[in-house]
Protein backbone atom coordinates (compact mmCIF):
# COMPACT_ATOMS: atom_id res chain seq x y z
CA UNK A 1 0.00 0.00 0.00
CA UNK A 2 1.28 3.45 -0.95
CA UNK A 3 1.42 6.23 1.87
CA UNK A 4 -1.03 8.82 1.95
CA UNK A 5 -0.25 11.97 0.78
CA UNK A 6 1.07 14.29 3.18
CA UNK A 7 -0.76 17.50 2.55
CA UNK A 8 -4.25 15.07 3.26
CA UNK A 9 -3.68 15.87 7.06
CA UNK A 10 -3.55 19.80 6.30
CA UNK A 11 -6.37 19.35 3.80
CA UNK A 12 -8.64 17.98 6.50
CA UNK A 13 -7.83 20.85 8.84
CA UNK A 14 -8.35 23.69 6.22
CA UNK A 15 -11.58 22.15 6.00
CA UNK A 16 -12.32 22.12 9.13
CA UNK A 17 -11.53 26.05 9.05
CA UNK A 18 -13.74 25.93 6.39
CA UNK A 19 -10.95 27.35 4.03
CA UNK A 20 -10.65 24.45 1.73
CA UNK A 21 -10.45 25.03 -2.35
CA UNK A 22 -12.90 23.08 -4.21
CA UNK A 23 -9.75 21.22 -5.53
CA UNK A 24 -8.36 20.46 -2.78
CA UNK A 25 -11.65 19.34 -0.87
CA UNK A 26 -12.34 16.90 -4.53
CA UNK A 27 -8.81 15.61 -3.55
CA UNK A 28 -9.96 15.05 0.32
CA UNK A 29 -12.56 13.51 -0.93
CA UNK A 30 -11.72 11.10 -3.31
CA UNK A 31 -8.45 10.08 -0.67
CA UNK A 32 -10.80 9.15 2.40
CA UNK A 33 -13.43 7.26 0.13
CA UNK A 34 -10.21 4.63 -0.70
CA UNK A 35 -8.42 4.69 2.30
CA UNK A 36 -10.17 4.11 5.53
CA UNK A 37 -7.31 5.20 7.76
CA UNK A 38 -7.23 8.68 6.63
CA UNK A 39 -11.47 8.25 6.86
CA UNK A 40 -10.96 7.32 10.38
CA UNK A 41 -8.04 10.32 11.12
CA UNK A 42 -10.89 12.38 9.60
CA UNK A 43 -14.11 11.08 11.62
CA UNK A 44 -11.93 11.66 15.06
CA UNK A 45 -10.81 15.11 14.12
CA UNK A 46 -14.84 15.71 13.86
CA UNK A 47 -15.77 14.24 16.85
CA UNK A 48 -13.55 15.82 18.76
CA UNK A 49 -14.47 19.36 17.45
CA UNK A 50 -18.31 18.38 17.85
CA UNK A 51 -17.64 17.66 21.45
CA UNK A 52 -15.97 20.66 22.37
CA UNK A 53 -18.91 22.32 20.91
CA UNK A 54 -21.32 20.58 22.86
CA UNK A 55 -19.85 22.36 26.07
CA UNK A 56 -22.91 24.01 27.74
CA UNK A 57 -23.02 28.13 27.98
CA UNK A 58 -21.14 29.22 31.31
CA UNK A 59 -22.71 32.57 33.17
CA UNK A 60 -21.33 34.29 34.85
CA UNK A 61 -22.04 33.97 38.72
CA UNK A 62 -24.99 36.05 40.67
CA UNK A 63 -24.27 39.64 41.28
CA UNK A 64 -20.89 39.52 39.70
CA UNK A 65 -21.23 42.87 37.98
CA UNK A 66 -21.95 44.13 41.32
CA UNK A 67 -18.97 43.09 42.81
CA UNK A 68 -16.87 44.99 39.77
CA UNK A 69 -18.64 47.83 40.00
CA UNK A 70 -18.21 47.94 43.58
CA UNK A 71 -14.53 47.83 43.63
CA UNK A 72 -13.90 49.67 40.59
CA UNK A 73 -11.37 52.62 41.96
CA UNK A 74 -13.59 55.33 42.84
CA UNK A 75 -12.13 58.63 42.07
CA UNK A 76 -12.55 59.54 38.34
CA UNK A 77 -10.97 63.35 39.02
CA UNK A 78 -7.62 61.79 39.35
CA UNK A 79 -8.03 60.02 36.08
CA UNK A 80 -9.29 62.99 34.48
CA UNK A 81 -5.96 64.90 35.33
CA UNK A 82 -3.80 62.37 34.39
CA UNK A 83 -5.56 62.01 30.74
CA UNK A 84 -5.31 66.27 30.83
CA UNK A 85 -1.82 65.76 31.15
CA UNK A 86 -1.67 62.63 28.56
CA UNK A 87 -2.93 65.47 26.00
CA UNK A 88 -1.01 68.29 27.06
CA UNK A 89 2.19 66.93 27.69
CA UNK A 90 4.49 70.51 27.18
CA UNK A 91 2.00 72.10 29.76
CA UNK A 92 2.27 69.31 31.68
CA UNK A 93 6.37 69.39 31.56
CA UNK A 94 6.16 73.28 32.29
CA UNK A 95 3.40 73.02 35.08
CA UNK A 96 5.85 69.97 36.59
CA UNK A 97 9.31 72.40 36.05
CA UNK A 98 7.26 75.22 38.57
CA UNK A 99 6.37 72.92 40.81
CA UNK A 100 10.11 71.47 40.94
CA UNK A 101 11.78 74.95 40.82
CA UNK A 102 9.58 76.07 43.73
CA UNK A 103 10.23 73.01 45.52
CA UNK A 104 13.71 73.42 44.98
CA UNK A 105 13.74 77.45 46.23
CA UNK A 106 11.74 76.55 49.53
CA UNK A 107 14.39 73.21 50.37
CA UNK A 108 16.54 76.11 49.99
CA UNK A 109 15.74 78.96 52.15
CA UNK A 110 14.48 76.37 54.73
CA UNK A 111 18.49 74.64 54.90
CA UNK A 112 20.31 78.00 54.96
CA UNK A 113 17.82 79.05 57.55
CA UNK A 114 20.37 79.28 60.54
CA UNK A 115 23.24 80.74 58.86
CA UNK A 116 24.48 84.09 58.63
CA UNK A 117 25.22 85.02 54.92
CA UNK A 118 26.46 88.47 53.72
CA UNK A 119 27.51 89.69 50.57
CA UNK A 120 31.28 90.28 51.09
CA UNK A 121 32.51 94.20 50.81
CA UNK A 122 36.00 95.21 52.08
CA UNK A 123 34.95 97.40 54.64
CA UNK A 124 32.14 95.84 56.16
CA UNK A 125 32.28 94.90 59.89
CA UNK A 126 30.86 91.55 61.36
CA UNK A 127 30.37 90.83 65.30
CA UNK A 128 28.40 87.25 65.85
CA UNK A 129 25.01 88.02 63.89
CA UNK A 130 25.13 91.46 63.42
CA UNK A 131 26.64 93.37 60.40
CA UNK A 132 27.81 96.73 60.39
CA UNK A 133 28.13 99.60 57.58
CA UNK A 134 30.33 102.15 59.83
CA UNK A 135 29.75 105.68 59.93
CA UNK A 136 31.85 107.62 57.45
CA UNK A 137 32.56 104.23 55.50
CA UNK A 138 31.16 103.71 51.75
CA UNK A 139 30.15 100.47 50.98
CA UNK A 140 30.32 100.24 47.13
CA UNK A 141 27.42 97.67 45.56
CA UNK A 142 24.49 95.66 46.51
CA UNK A 143 24.33 94.60 50.18
CA UNK A 144 22.44 91.39 51.09
CA UNK A 145 22.39 90.10 54.72
CA UNK A 146 20.64 86.78 55.24
CA UNK A 147 19.74 85.59 58.81
CA UNK A 148 21.28 88.99 60.84
CA UNK A 149 20.83 91.79 61.90
CA UNK A 150 21.90 95.06 59.67
CA UNK A 151 23.02 97.90 61.11
CA UNK A 152 24.05 101.19 58.82
CA UNK A 153 25.66 104.19 59.75
CA UNK A 154 27.12 104.97 56.46
CA UNK A 155 26.89 104.94 53.03
CA UNK A 156 25.39 102.71 50.78
CA UNK A 157 26.45 102.65 47.06
CA UNK A 158 23.67 100.20 46.16
CA UNK A 159 20.34 98.33 46.72
CA UNK A 160 20.28 96.87 50.60
CA UNK A 161 18.08 93.46 51.05
CA UNK A 162 17.54 91.76 54.00
CA UNK A 163 16.19 88.30 54.57
CA UNK A 164 15.01 86.79 57.50
CA UNK A 165 17.11 89.48 59.80
CA UNK A 166 16.36 93.06 61.18
CA UNK A 167 17.78 96.63 59.62
CA UNK A 168 18.69 99.84 61.91
CA UNK A 169 19.42 102.97 59.74
CA UNK A 170 21.51 105.13 61.53
CA UNK A 171 20.47 109.02 60.91
CA UNK A 172 23.36 109.40 59.41
CA UNK A 173 23.13 106.24 56.69
CA UNK A 174 22.72 107.05 53.01
CA UNK A 175 21.54 103.82 50.60
CA UNK A 176 21.66 104.71 47.14
CA UNK A 177 19.94 102.10 46.15
CA UNK A 178 16.49 99.92 47.12
CA UNK A 179 15.76 98.73 50.72
CA UNK A 180 14.08 95.46 50.66
CA UNK A 181 13.15 92.96 53.63
CA UNK A 182 12.31 89.90 53.39
CA UNK A 183 10.92 87.61 55.82
CA UNK A 184 8.77 84.74 54.32
CA UNK A 185 9.25 81.91 52.13
CA UNK A 186 7.15 82.99 49.90
CA UNK A 187 8.42 86.59 49.30
CA UNK A 188 11.62 84.75 49.13
CA UNK A 189 10.72 82.75 46.60
CA UNK A 190 9.27 85.91 44.43
CA UNK A 191 12.61 88.01 45.45
CA UNK A 192 14.68 85.10 43.35
CA UNK A 193 12.49 84.95 40.06
CA UNK A 194 12.25 88.45 40.23
CA UNK A 195 16.34 88.96 40.05
CA UNK A 196 16.11 85.75 37.90
CA UNK A 197 14.21 87.83 35.59
CA UNK A 198 16.16 91.08 35.85
CA UNK A 199 19.58 88.93 35.72
CA UNK A 200 17.90 87.51 32.39
CA UNK A 201 17.21 90.94 31.31
CA UNK A 202 20.47 92.12 31.92
CA UNK A 203 21.67 89.83 29.35
CA UNK A 204 20.18 92.03 26.71
CA UNK A 205 20.82 95.16 28.06
CA UNK A 206 24.76 94.89 26.98
CA UNK A 207 27.61 94.97 28.88
CA UNK A 208 27.68 97.40 31.82
CA UNK A 209 24.50 96.81 32.76
CA UNK A 210 25.73 94.12 35.20
CA UNK A 211 28.37 95.46 37.78
CA UNK A 212 27.44 94.36 40.73
CA UNK A 213 29.41 92.69 42.89
CA UNK A 214 29.13 89.03 43.86
CA UNK B 1 -24.07 46.75 19.66
CA UNK B 2 -20.24 47.87 19.48
CA UNK B 3 -22.83 51.61 18.93
CA UNK B 4 -24.15 51.52 22.20
CA UNK B 5 -20.62 50.28 23.65
CA UNK B 6 -18.94 52.97 22.23
CA UNK B 7 -21.18 55.35 23.54
CA UNK B 8 -20.81 54.10 27.36
CA UNK B 9 -17.48 54.49 27.00
CA UNK B 10 -17.47 57.79 25.69
CA UNK B 11 -19.44 58.47 28.97
CA UNK B 12 -17.35 56.33 31.31
CA UNK B 13 -14.19 58.69 29.79
CA UNK B 14 -16.08 61.84 30.80
CA UNK B 15 -16.36 60.89 34.64
CA UNK B 16 -19.37 59.16 34.63
CA UNK B 17 -18.56 55.50 36.12
CA UNK B 18 -21.87 54.51 36.33
CA UNK B 19 -22.33 53.87 32.47
CA UNK B 20 -19.30 51.24 32.75
CA UNK B 21 -22.25 48.85 34.63
CA UNK B 22 -23.80 48.19 30.92
CA UNK B 23 -20.66 47.32 29.60
CA UNK B 24 -19.43 44.80 32.13
CA UNK B 25 -23.36 43.38 31.99
CA UNK B 26 -22.80 42.62 28.02
CA UNK B 27 -19.93 41.33 27.79
CA UNK B 28 -19.48 39.60 31.84
CA UNK B 29 -20.76 35.82 30.18
CA UNK B 30 -18.77 35.63 27.17
CA UNK B 31 -15.57 36.64 29.98
CA UNK B 32 -16.26 34.75 32.61
CA UNK B 33 -16.90 31.39 30.23
CA UNK B 34 -13.06 32.16 28.61
CA UNK B 35 -11.91 32.19 32.35
CA UNK B 36 -13.53 29.68 33.14
CA UNK B 37 -12.71 27.64 30.18
CA UNK B 38 -8.62 28.52 30.12
CA UNK B 39 -8.67 27.65 34.00
CA UNK B 40 -10.92 25.16 34.69
CA UNK B 41 -12.27 26.30 38.12
CA UNK B 42 -15.31 28.87 38.75
CA UNK B 43 -13.58 30.65 42.01
CA UNK B 44 -10.93 31.63 39.75
CA UNK B 45 -12.29 32.80 36.60
CA UNK B 46 -14.38 34.96 38.42
CA UNK B 47 -11.31 36.34 40.01
CA UNK B 48 -9.45 36.88 36.53
CA UNK B 49 -12.71 37.92 34.74
CA UNK B 50 -12.89 40.42 37.70
CA UNK B 51 -9.97 41.69 37.29
CA UNK B 52 -9.91 42.00 33.57
CA UNK B 53 -12.90 44.35 33.66
CA UNK B 54 -11.12 46.49 36.49
CA UNK B 55 -8.07 46.84 34.52
CA UNK B 56 -10.27 47.63 31.18
CA UNK B 57 -11.98 50.74 33.15
CA UNK B 58 -9.07 51.77 34.33
CA UNK B 59 -6.91 51.68 31.24
CA UNK B 60 -10.12 52.57 28.91
CA UNK B 61 -8.76 56.07 27.68
CA UNK B 62 -5.78 53.96 25.97
CA UNK B 63 -8.25 51.77 23.74
CA UNK B 64 -8.26 52.76 20.52
CA UNK B 65 -12.28 53.51 20.14
CA UNK B 66 -11.83 52.38 15.94
CA UNK B 67 -11.95 48.99 16.90
CA UNK B 68 -13.42 46.30 18.31
CA UNK B 69 -14.10 46.76 22.10
CA UNK B 70 -14.92 42.65 22.57
CA UNK B 71 -11.27 42.12 20.77
CA UNK B 72 -9.12 44.13 23.09
CA UNK B 73 -11.62 43.18 26.31
CA UNK B 74 -11.05 39.47 25.64
CA UNK B 75 -7.17 40.48 25.26
CA UNK B 76 -7.30 41.23 28.45
CA UNK B 77 -8.58 38.78 29.93
CA UNK B 78 -6.57 35.78 28.20
CA UNK B 79 -3.26 37.48 28.82
CA UNK B 80 -4.27 37.64 32.52
CA UNK B 81 -5.41 33.98 32.18
CA UNK B 82 -2.03 32.80 30.60
CA UNK B 83 -0.13 34.90 33.20
CA UNK B 84 -2.21 32.84 36.13
CA UNK B 85 -1.76 29.47 34.10
CA UNK B 86 2.18 30.48 34.32
CA UNK B 87 2.40 31.38 37.96
CA UNK B 88 0.62 27.73 39.23
CA UNK B 89 3.16 25.24 37.47
CA UNK B 90 5.45 23.89 40.17
CA UNK B 91 8.98 25.62 39.56
CA UNK B 92 10.63 22.28 39.85
CA UNK B 93 13.04 21.63 37.26
CA UNK B 94 10.60 20.08 33.96
CA UNK B 95 13.17 17.18 33.14
CA UNK B 96 13.82 16.17 36.50
CA UNK B 97 12.75 12.62 36.91
CA UNK B 98 9.45 12.69 38.82
CA UNK B 99 10.02 10.51 41.75
CA UNK B 100 7.81 7.02 42.08
CA UNK B 101 7.60 6.59 38.13
CA UNK B 102 9.68 5.03 35.77
CA UNK B 103 11.55 7.72 33.98
CA UNK B 104 8.93 10.30 33.42
CA UNK B 105 9.66 13.35 34.09
CA UNK B 106 7.78 16.54 34.18
CA UNK B 107 6.84 17.06 30.35
CA UNK B 108 5.45 14.22 30.08
CA UNK B 109 3.25 14.95 33.91
CA UNK B 110 2.84 18.77 32.36
CA UNK B 111 1.51 17.28 28.52
CA UNK B 112 -0.85 15.65 29.94
CA UNK B 113 -1.92 17.26 32.91
CA UNK B 114 -1.49 13.95 35.22
CA UNK B 115 -4.14 12.26 33.63
CA UNK B 116 -6.83 10.03 35.42
CA UNK B 117 -7.20 6.58 35.30
CA UNK B 118 -9.30 5.58 32.26
CA UNK B 119 -12.50 4.37 34.43
CA UNK B 120 -12.71 7.32 36.12
CA UNK B 121 -12.68 9.39 33.01
CA UNK B 122 -15.59 7.09 31.74
CA UNK B 123 -17.55 7.86 34.84
CA UNK B 124 -16.85 11.35 33.93
CA UNK B 125 -20.50 13.28 32.84
CA UNK B 126 -20.59 14.53 29.61
CA UNK B 127 -19.75 18.09 30.59
CA UNK B 128 -17.62 17.14 33.05
CA UNK B 129 -15.55 15.39 30.17
CA UNK B 130 -14.74 18.50 27.99
CA UNK B 131 -13.96 20.59 30.99
CA UNK B 132 -11.30 17.76 31.86
CA UNK B 133 -9.93 17.63 27.71
CA UNK B 134 -9.54 21.16 27.91
CA UNK B 135 -7.88 21.62 30.80
CA UNK B 136 -5.02 18.66 29.35
CA UNK B 137 -4.42 20.96 26.31
CA UNK B 138 -1.23 22.27 26.25
CA UNK B 139 -1.92 25.85 27.23
CA UNK B 140 -0.42 27.19 23.98
CA UNK B 141 -3.52 25.46 21.71
CA UNK B 142 -5.71 25.85 24.91
CA UNK B 143 -6.00 29.62 24.05
CA UNK B 144 -6.72 29.06 20.53
CA UNK B 145 -9.17 26.15 21.05
CA UNK B 146 -11.27 27.88 23.87
CA UNK B 147 -11.68 30.88 21.65
CA UNK B 148 -12.59 29.14 18.62
CA UNK B 149 -14.84 26.50 19.52
CA UNK B 150 -16.41 27.79 22.69
CA UNK B 151 -16.41 31.54 21.88
CA UNK B 152 -17.20 30.79 18.17
CA UNK B 153 -14.80 33.61 17.15
CA UNK B 154 -13.29 33.99 13.87
CA UNK B 155 -9.38 33.01 13.10
CA UNK B 156 -8.78 36.42 12.23
CA UNK B 157 -10.32 38.07 15.63
CA UNK B 158 -8.67 35.54 17.74
CA UNK B 159 -5.46 36.40 15.73
CA UNK B 160 -6.07 39.88 17.53
CA UNK B 161 -6.71 38.83 21.00
CA UNK B 162 -3.90 36.92 21.11
CA UNK B 163 -1.75 38.74 19.19
CA UNK B 164 -0.05 36.30 17.02
CA UNK B 165 0.11 35.94 12.86
CA UNK B 166 -3.04 34.31 11.29
CA UNK B 167 -1.04 31.22 9.88
CA UNK B 168 0.55 30.95 14.31
CA UNK B 169 -3.48 30.97 15.14
CA UNK B 170 -4.13 28.44 12.23
CA UNK B 171 -1.36 26.18 12.86
CA UNK B 172 -2.10 26.22 16.99
CA UNK B 173 -6.00 24.79 16.34
CA UNK B 174 -4.45 22.75 13.76
CA UNK B 175 -2.41 21.19 16.39
CA UNK B 176 -5.25 21.37 19.70
CA UNK B 177 -7.35 19.48 17.27
CA UNK B 178 -4.60 16.95 16.89
CA UNK B 179 -3.99 17.14 20.45
CA UNK B 180 -7.71 16.54 21.32
CA UNK B 181 -8.09 13.75 18.81
CA UNK B 182 -5.16 11.93 20.79
CA UNK B 183 -6.60 12.33 23.91
CA UNK B 184 -10.12 10.93 22.88
CA UNK B 185 -9.43 7.93 20.77
CA UNK B 186 -11.88 5.53 22.27
CA UNK B 187 -14.64 8.18 22.63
Amino acid sequence: MKPCPEEIVQYMHDYLDGEITRRDEQILKEHLEQCPACQEHMDQLSRSVAFLKSASHIEAPEGFSARIMASLPKERQGAGVRRWFGRHPMLAAAAMFMLLAGLALFSNFNTSDQQLVVSTQPNLVVEGNKVTVPEGETVKGDLVVRNGELHIEGEVEGDVTVINGSKYMASTAVVTGRIEEIDRAFEWLWYTIKSGIKEGLSVFEGPGADDKEK
Amino acid sequence: MEDIVKKRIKQVLKGDQSAFEEIVSLYQNRLYQVCYRMLGNRHEAEDIAQEAFIRAYINLHTFDQKRKFSTWLYRIATNLCIDRIRKKKPDTFLDAPVPGTDGLDHYSRLAHDSPLPEEEVEKMEQQERVQYEISRLPDKYRSAIVLRYIEELPLQEISEILDLPLGTVKTRIHRGREALRKQMKKL
